[in-house]
């Protein structure tokens, strides 16, 4: 399957099925593609997870080190993620420096983790005002069929949940579990086709939205973080009932993750 | 009944070169024939080809196919067609008169045509025609790619699969060599024809998929 | 090579290798092809603790237009190591040593891929390593070969790489990590099992003439084994197409 051009003929036949409540994989509009979830695979890091939404596959790698703080938080752990579109992924990924696609995907996660306060950073001090443990979350892109925004979360999640801080590598004592609250922030992407609002696009949905909107929830179902793509608009209602359902679909995907770190 | 065809991955021994002939996807050395390609052995005469399980389309004279207006120029249009180039269409071969700079008013930035390969020079430059009889604009419906190399199973012997798709599904279908397929029908029918299409694709070589394919079409959902 | 080993590191004991290996031995290798959905041809390979997942696109057009070579497809392979394949992350971005290894590749796949049928063209593989355990680009060039025939692309054979080298003064057969880091020497070799052809060859250390022949007929029946393991994987893969539902 190489890139190419979308024929109108095929943006149009989504749109036709869009106006009779139909999806082009059969789905429902409020309906998540089957989700995979894999801990542990990786040897090299202190923890790792890969999450398949569909035929979407990411995989997320954590590592650690020994470092300086910010001087403003001279108590805390440095947390930093990263995002690659690896052209192993999809035709149209190119080698290079991440672009703004990479970069806006990493933000978006980092932002839904750390808006958390999910990662108790203030026990991740070893020596206040000089030495912290410096965490790095790379999301690594596989396979590219849409949505990669709840997958690269879910992942990065799935991963910190089995992460171990490897003190004694540094002979700082012995290894322990990564400290985190138990209240992940779940994100639910949905786009706009058609006037229509769907979850979880494929990327033939990705392709021709108008909109996108990820939204980010807790247990509780507060809001924890947000982010508006593409370059169409969204009406107040539309918003409205995006994050309605994405509290709802916050749930079943909470579960989902549950299950594969208690495993 | 056919024997099950033997599968072939390159270096592979297809071959003895005193009997056989080296055919498509094959090389012969020291007397042996050797495959090139993952793929099924098949002979034909006495030449030994492989038919490819994969790969992209390979343009050839002659070939009715599904393109995409991928570039527009005064005095062409430069189409996708599902192969390592893009192919040119020229003002001179399509049915319409056409203005210098006026190429957009006829064909626009990611309108699909059905378009035959008039010719592929040395360097693999595709010139396209839309001059024949039958080649036109295509409006309305779905466009699905398959792998080219399943696209004679799609249309079966003498047309006889395609043939039974459209019966069952009330849709009209164009299967371009290039492995795009035009469905056009009302939504129910495209997207049956559309699963119908994938089975075929994933189990093009196996037995018994005719009636397989049958079935599928004939059950109400 | 050319670390200082510590005391407590054996690497020989009654001629088992640290990881319980007997001297011309291979580590434990899993090949699947056809993993991807989006890539045209796609493997993954576990070799030791090594996991590569290698991805091909093409042929497809060369761009930008000044890069395509009239005459022959260009084979453009990248190989590079995620960020947490290593202990001490790396940071994401191709370094010196990525790139030398891309070329090295680029050149040993284009040797036995049929470029002359695709004029203008690139064939881009794409080798990433996940898990990191020495002989990476051995590993690499294992998975490219499977993703390039499981993408169709025409080749007279199927490329295979293995390497060898020298610990404590003696000849082994693919290194792990322990020997990379303290041995004598590290010769990664990649092959076209049909002739025999070398492909890649690399070395660094130092062998005498008569370890440097027993190590190279090392390696090559190493390539010999490892390629009997990527044909099985495309044949795996493949027969499943054949089978009836």
């Amino acid at each position: 399957m190489s890139s190419s051009v979308v024929p109108s003929i095929k943006k149009d036949f989504i749109y036709k099925l869009i106006s009779e409540g139909k999806r082009i994989d059969g789905r429902a509009f409020d309906e998540y593609r089957s989700i995979k979830i894999e801990t542990g695979l990786i040897r090299k890091a202190e923890g790792s997870a890969k999450v398949k939404i569909g035929n979407t596959q990411v995989l997320v790698g954590i590592k650690m080190d020994v470092g300086e703080p910010y001087p403003d938080s001279p108590d805390m752990g440095v947390l930093t993620t990263s995002a690659e579109l690896i052209p192993l992924a999809s035709p149209d990924f190119e080698a290079g420096p991440p672009g703004r696609e990479a970069i806006e995907l990493a933000r978006v996660v980092d932002r839904g983790i750390r808006e958390s306060e999910i990662i108790q950073l203030d026990k991740l001090c070893i020596e206040p005002g000089e030495k912290v443990w410096i965490m790095f979350i790379d999301i690594h892109v596989l396979d590219q069929d849409g949505n990669l925004f709840d997958a690269s979360l879910l992942a990065s999640l799935a991963a910190l949940y089995t992460s171990t801080v490897p003190a004694e590598r540094f002979e700082l004592g012995e290894n322990f579990k990564l400290p985190l609250s138990k209240d992940p922030p779940i994100s639910c992407t949905s786009v706009k086709l058609n006037n229509a609002i769907v979850i979880d696009p494929v990327l033939d949905e990705e392709e021709i939205a108008d909109a996108r909107l990820t939204v980010a929830t807790d247990k509780k179902g507060d809001i924890r973080a947000m982010q508006k793509g593409l370059s169409g608009s969204f009406t107040i209602e539309e918003v409205k009932k995006i994050i309605k359902a994405s509290i709802i679909n916050g749930k079943k995907l909470r579960e989902v993750l549950n299950k594969s770190i208690r495993g | 009944m056919e024997e099950q065809p033997k599968i072939a991955i390159p270096s592979m021994v297809v071959g003895d070169a005193k009997r056989f002939r080296p055919g498509r996807g094959t090389f012969e050395k020291g007397g042996k024939i050797y495959s090139t390609r993952l793929g099924l052995i098949n002979k034909q005469a006495n030449f030994i080809n492989i038919v490819p399980l994969s790969g992209v389309y390979d343009p050839i004279p002659g070939d009715t196919i599904i393109g995409i207006i991928e570039d527009i120029s005064p005095t062409n249009w430069l189409v996708n067609i599902n192969a390592p180039y893009p192919a040119v269409l020229h003002v001179n071969e399509v049915p319409w008169h056409v203005e210098l700079g006026e190429t957009s008013k006829y064909l626009k930035y990611a309108d699909a045509i059905l378009a035959k390969i008039l010719l592929v020079d040395e360097t693999k430059k595709i010139i396209l025609t839309m001059k024949e009889r039958g080649l036109h604009k295509l409006n309305g419906g779905q466009i699905i790619e398959i792998q080219p190399i399943k696209v004679p199973r799609v249309i079966g012997k003498k047309g006889t699969m395609i043939s039974m798709i459209k019966k069952y599904t009330g849709c009209r279908i164009i299967v371009g060599q290039n492995g795009r397929i035009w469905i056009d029908g009302n939504t129910d029918g495209v997207e049956k024809a559309t699963r119908a299409i994938r089975k075929i694709e994933a189990e093009a070589h196996t037995k018994g998929l005719t009636i397989r394919i049958e079935k599928l079409l004939k059950n109400r959902r | 090579m050319g670390m200082k080993k510590p005391e407590d590191v054996i690497l020989f004991k009654n001629n088992k290798r640290i990881d319980g290996r007997k001297p011309d031995e291979l580590r434990p290798i899993k090949i699947e092809a056809g993993v991807l959905y989006r890539a045209d041809g796609s493997a993954y390979v576990e070799w030791g603790g090594n996991k590569i997942l290698a991805a091909v696109y093409g042929p497809r057009e060369a761009l930008p237009k000044h890069i395509q070579d009239p005459r022959k497809a260009i084979v453009n392979a990248r190989y590079n190591m995620a960020a947490f394949s290593v202990e001490d992350r790396k940071r994401p971005g191709p370094d010196r040593r990525s790139i030398e290894i891309s070329k090295v590749i680029s050149e040993a796949l284009e040797r036995v891929i049929l470029t002359e049928q695709f004029p203008r063209a690139s064939i881009d593989v794409n080798i990433e390593v996940l898990d990191a355990d020495a002989g990476t680009r051995c590993a690499g060039l294992t998975a490219a070969g499977v993703a390039l025939a499981d993408a169709g692309i025409p080749m007279r054979d199927i490329p295979v790489a293995c390497a060898a080298g020298k610990v404590e003064g003696k000849v082994i057969l693919d290194l792990c990590k322990e020997e990379d880091n303290y041995g004598d020497a590290d010769m990664p070799v990649a092959i076209a099992p049909l002739t025999d052809e070398i492909l890649l060859l690399q070395m660094d250390g130092h062998l005498t003439y008569e370890e440097f022949e027993k190590a190279l007929d090392l390696a090559i029946k190493g390539c010999h084994i490892v390629s009997e393991l990527q044909k099985k994987a495309l044949l795996k893969k493949y027969e499943r197409v054949l089978e009836v539902e």
